[in-house]
């Protein structure tokens, strides 16, 4: 069967250093005015002399953005429903190990916290749970999905990764988008971030946005978590498959995320440092390389980065976040990390219109 | 005489048909329509949201517009028939503007699952303005389906290349009995007006319009390219000749 791991091990004796090391500012202007950009050319755009073609390259991703999405912005919110989790993830503040009240969501109080955030005008949710199958198994899923389906008109889940007849079973169901991050893309860190749990299988993960977009999802978003290893490889990589499932599944819209890693319980640190210029030059490098394709920015990210990075690309964001389980109707739960923008729906959509963009709070409906 | 372009017993004053995805605000959109005299409206249907009046599109769609659903983000033809059946109940009306489309690569139709929609939705008395690749063969099968119009594009959506199809979409204007509505592709009032030169009966735009720093001046600046370009012409534009004519012509001898 077709996979990116294909693509991953062509590139498997790439020396991107090297690369890097031959690029020059004219290779980086010449990839910039392309129409059409390759893998190299978007690798280009990634390269450390890339940096001072920022500006440049903000005013493209910002041209390209406003012709093929228009001054607009989709709204989402995720809603956590459980953080049991089998994994030992050293970044996540889910790690089995981590000291944390675990809990799942009943159907009524994910009722109840969809009626939260439904008041907010929001129509398009993200489920999330942990990894754990004896406790949100499918069939707990498709539960909430039921729920949710009362009060959304798009739901998408980030949950642990399915078989493609599971997520069959979701789609049928009603969940339209799919959400998974490979984290990162290097094999030999991701066996050591995942020391144990079925996490630890990159294979499995890897090719589960494939398997989703066979099962019928609309919509599928990838990434990787910034932080983890070097992140111009990573972004590389991300992009690469983005543009692989884009290609097979002309389908399917295919999205990305360039999440960071943010603090949580457990205390992991990065150790690699990835600046608010780095994760410019990846947004921006990414919509010259695919100038279609959704970019999400979460409130992993601060207020003032949020709302300059509205412009450079970003078409999807999202509002009255909270990273714990019903943190809406609880209040003092601890979440899967520190979210660094707390503002509500209506503060995020104010911000939006006072920058010239339109929220959109609804850009699909279950038919 | 009168010049009104008849479609689904509407009688259109207006050849400029205006989208409205890509507005800043939907508050504009009113602005914007008085300003280029469009009088049909296109809305995604996947936008609407009647629950929430202050942002639910169509709050801002003037009530003497014709109000013209799309199918936006349908990949089947049955996907498609099931939007349009959900704009008409909402309350939208007949016209739907059919858009089939599973290549989210370059957004190009998929004018098979169009034709087939087409069929099931003139069965079930909707008014359908299909959006389709530029072919002759394909238009004829939309005309023998029922369709009130047949919408080729200029160039892919959003990209504001202008009439690339140009050639094609003559054919179209020479063979097919219904009004020919250029939908897509068109990034300046130039290329509007020459679309409407050549004949074309209207001409949609979106991108172009709500992108612009100024809406509302560039909605204007269409609805005049698109007169000028109708009024030129139904008034007989002169021939194009290759050449000066010559002040002595070769046939003069024969008197």
């Amino acid at each position: 069967m077709m996979s990116f791991l294909d693509t991953i091990d062509q590139y498997q004796d790439f020396d991107t250093d090297a690369f890097f090391g031959r690029v020059t500012e004219a290779d980086v202007r010449r990839a910039i005015g392309r129409d059409r950009l390759g893998p190299l050319d978007y690798l280009t755009l990634l390269s450390p002399q890339a940096d001072i073609c920022l500006e440049e390259m903000a005013q493209k991703a910002h041209r390209l953005t406003v012709q093929h999405f228009g001054r607009t912005m989709l709204l989402f919110t995720p809603m956590y429903v459980a953080n049991h989790c089998v994994n030992q993830c050293r970044y996540c503040g889910f790690n089995a190990k981590n000291d944390l009240h675990r809990m799942r969501l009943t159907v009524d109080e994910v009722t109840a916290e969809a009626e939260i955030i439904a008041a907010s005008g929001l129509k398009h949710i993200l489920l999330l749970t942990g990894e754990d199958r004896s406790h949100t198994p499918v069939s707990y899923i498709r539960d909430c999905i039921e729920v949710l389906k009362r009060y959304f008109t798009s739901i998408s889940i980030e949950i642990y990764p399915l078989t493609e007849p599971e997520y069959r079973e979701l789609t049928e169901a009603g969940v339209d988008g799919l959400t998974i991050y490979q984290e990162t893309y290097n094999r030999d860190t991701y066996a050591y971030l995942h020391p144990a749990g079925p996490k630890r299988n990159y294979r499995f993960r890897l090719d589960a946005p494939e398997r989703g977009c066979r099962a019928g999802m609309r919509g599928v978003n990838i990434g990787a978590l910034l932080g983890l290893a070097d992140w111009r490889k990573d972004a590389f990589l991300a992009g690469l498959h983005a543009d692989y499932l884009q290609r097979s599944y002309p389908d399917v819209e295919i999205s990305i995320s360039p999440p960071r890693v943010r603090p949580q319980l457990g205390g992991f640190v990065p150790e690699i440092e990835v600046t608010d210029k780095n994760l410019v030059q990846y947004v921006t490098a990414f919509r010259l390389f695919m100038p279609r394709s959704g970019i999400t920015l979460s409130t992993r990210e601060a207020p003032r980065l949020r709302d300059n990075m509205t412009r450079l690309g970003v078409t999807k964001m999202s509002g009255g976040v909270s990273a714990a389980v019903g943190g809406r109707s609880h209040c003092d739960e601890t979440g899967q990390f520190e979210i660094a923008d707390e503002r509500s729906v209506a503060e995020v959509a104010k911000m939006l219109y006072e920058q010239g963009y339109q929220p959109v709070y609804k850009d699909w409906q279950t038919i | 005489m009168s010049d009104a372009l008849k479609i689904g017993g509407k009688e259109l004053t207006s050849r400029l048909f205006l989208g409205t995805g890509k507005f800043a605000s939907n508050k504009i959109i009113p602005d914007v329509v008085a300003a280029s005299g469009a009088q049909v409206v296109t809305v995604a249907v996947r936008r609407v949201d009647m629950a929430f009046a202050e942002e639910n599109i169509l709050t801002y769609i003037p009530k003497d517009c014709v109000l013209m659903p799309n199918t936006s983000g349908a990949r089947t033809a049955e996907e498609a028939v099931r939007i349009a059946r959900l704009a008409r109940a909402a309350g939208c009306g007949d016209w739907v503007k059919l858009e089939v489309i599973s290549d989210n690569r370059y957004l190009l139709p998929d004018n098979y699952e169009t034709i087939k929609a087409t069929e099931t939705l003139v069965s079930e008395g909707f008014v359908v303005l299909p959006y389709m690749s530029p072919d002759l063969v394909v238009a004829k099968r939309l005309v023998e389906a029922g369709a009130a119009a047949v919408m080729p594009l200029g160039s892919p959506i959003g990209t504001n290349r202008g009439l690339k199809t140009r050639e094609l979409i003559r054919i179209l204007i020479e063979e097919i009995p219904l009004p020919i509505i250029v939908d897509a592709g068109i990034g300046r009032p130039s290329e509007a007006a020459e679309a409407m030169e050549m004949g074309c009966a209207a001409a949609l735009i979106n991108t172009a319009i709500a992108t612009a720093g100024d809406p509302v001046a560039m909605g204007r600046a269409f609805g005049m390219a698109v007169d000028a370009g109708r009024t030129a012409y139904i008034s007989g534009l002169g021939a194009v000749q290759q050449y000066a004519s010559a002040s002595s012509p070769l046939t003069g001898f024969l008197g």
